[in-house]
């Protein structure tokens, strides 16, 4: 039995040898543990139904050897597929009870696996099926032909709705251009408060349809009025009062009033 | 010769940037039919294959829109310089998981992919391709996946249901397999190194 073994793990090394020096030029094509047990399966040219987890398991582990040996980090999702290989083939070893047998007969511990390979032999091969497709930018052009990715996201329609983290981006390029410069001296009193910004905000918006942000500052640029209006802002939004635009990524913002309608009705302070 | 209406229809769609869809262009157009601009658009469609022009008129992402056709792309792009570089085997397996598991979580995406896919996701993400339906009502609240208008738009598909089923992904690889193995039986000598590298069977 052992002298068997033995032949058989030497048969066993040759193969991996050649197996090593093949996949020195193609590592980087795995695209996981997956990706590998769905390469050796193929490789061996096993039916997937019915894997030798026993060479599997080998190879597999001979792999993430090598990969370590070529000092590449071996990723932990790697080392979970590995402890799974080697957990079915101490299912498989272990004596089975005489009252489980019947039932072992049915529930093979590969089962889980196969269906897993099964599952993601099919979302790879639906990727390649869309990878295939002509794509826009590539090899398929639209009229003006700007910037696929940007060109989608602008609407003919009127400005694009922003979410918060474009609204604090264009806020922060807003303060960056604040001069530094621009010392005042300070009264205390005069200080500027939201609900007197709201106030101002609220009329403006009553002779206007839309008002763009950089509006609000340009009297005062400093600091202080860019970010105590924003806050104002901010707040007018939370309280659904108003609608925040912006004409295109990274551009300056706009607002205009929600409902147009109820807005002198409503009171701030 | 083509109808008035589709000569009208044909100008707008000119001079747009976007795809128009078929309410977009009823609504513009109100004082026609519904159904008449639907075979308006539909003697457009014809006109520009039997044409067999640079450009034809498809219907991506809900709208109808001229896009150029594929034989040209290479010339194309002698003039117009493209960024879009190809997709990573990883981030169209992650979009076809997307694509037809909407909506779903990162978890589940990394449980069937077998890896780690934040990086691929954030990339996709940043490329509007994918975007946050919102979140699941599970434990830890995780953020729900789809796919986007753009990502329609960049695969020139009409709506979800034009991608194939994966059952006809499925029959299109079931065809070389069977005959794979109808070749093993017929020549035995071919199977006997194979055996020979399963040690342990």
């Amino acid at each position: 039995m052992t002298a068997d073994h033995q032949s058989h793990g030497d048969e066993n090394l040759s193969l991996l040898d050649g197996f090593n020096k093949q996949y020195s030029i193609h590592i980087d094509k795995f695209e996981g543990p997956m990706d590998l047990l769905l390469h050796l399966v193929k490789k061996n040219e096993m039916d997937i139904y019915d894997i030798s987890i026993s060479v599997i398991t080998r190879q597999y582990l001979e792999f993430i050897k090598f990969m370590k040996d070529l000092n590449l980090e071996v990723a932990g999702d790697f080392l979970v597929m590995a402890a799974t290989l080697l957990q079915i083939k101490s299912t498989q070893l272990l004596p089975l009870d005489d009252q489980e047998d019947i039932e072992a007969e049915e529930v093979d511990p590969r089962d889980e696996l196969v269906r897993r390979l099964l599952e993601y032999q099919q979302f790879k091969e639906a990727g390649m099926v869309i990878g295939a497709r002509a794509l826009l930018g590539r090899e398929v052009f639209q009229r003006s032909a700007v910037e696929p990715f940007m060109a989608a996201s602008q609407s003919v329609e009127g400005p694009l709705e922003v979410s918060l983290f474009e609204l604090v981006d264009a806020f922060r390029v807003l303060l960056q251009k604040i001069p530094v410069e621009s010392f005042h001296d300070v009264s205390p009193g005069d200080s500027l408060s939201i609900a007197d910004c709201i106030n101002e905000i609220l009329s403006l918006l009553q002779d206007q349809e839309m008002i763009e942000f950089e509006q609000l500052v340009r009297d005062e640029f400093t600091r202080e009025r860019v970010i105590v209006s924003f806050l104002a802002i901010l707040e007018l939004c939370r309280l659904k009062l108003i609608k925040i635009f912006q004409a295109e990524q990274l551009g300056s913002i706009w607002f205009l009033p929600a409902v147009t309608k109820d807005l002198s009705e409503v009171e701030f302070v | 010769m083509i109808t008035e209406l589709s000569a009208i229809i044909e100008s707008i769609l000119f001079t747009s940037d976007t795809a128009l869809s078929t309410d977009r262009i009823s609504e513009l157009l109100s004082e026609f039919q519904r159904n008449e601009i639907k075979a308006a658009l539909a003697e457009i469609v014809s006109f520009y294959q039997e044409r067999g022009g640079g450009f034809e008129l498809v219907e991506v992402a809900g709208g109808w829109q001229f896009r150029t056709r594929t034989p040209f792309h290479t010339y194309i792009s002698r003039h117009i310089k493209t960024r879009s570089a190809k997709f990573s085997q990883s981030a169209l397996e992650t979009l076809a998981i997307i694509a037809y598991r909407q909506p779903v979580t990162r978890a589940e995406i990394e449980h069937l992919r077998g890896v780690d896919c934040g990086g691929v996701l954030k990339t996709l993400l940043e490329k509007h391709l994918v975007r946050i339906l919102g979140k699941k009502d599970i434990p830890g609240r995780p953020l729900i996946y789809g796919t986007s208008k753009e990502f329609l738009e960049v695969f020139g598909l009409k709506d979800l249901k034009s991608l194939p089923t994966l059952k006809e992904i499925q029959a299109l690889d079931a065809v070389p397999r069977y005959e794979r193995q109808e070749e093993l039986q017929l020549e035995p000598e071919r199977v006997v190194p194979v055996e020979g590298d399963l040690p342990f069977e």
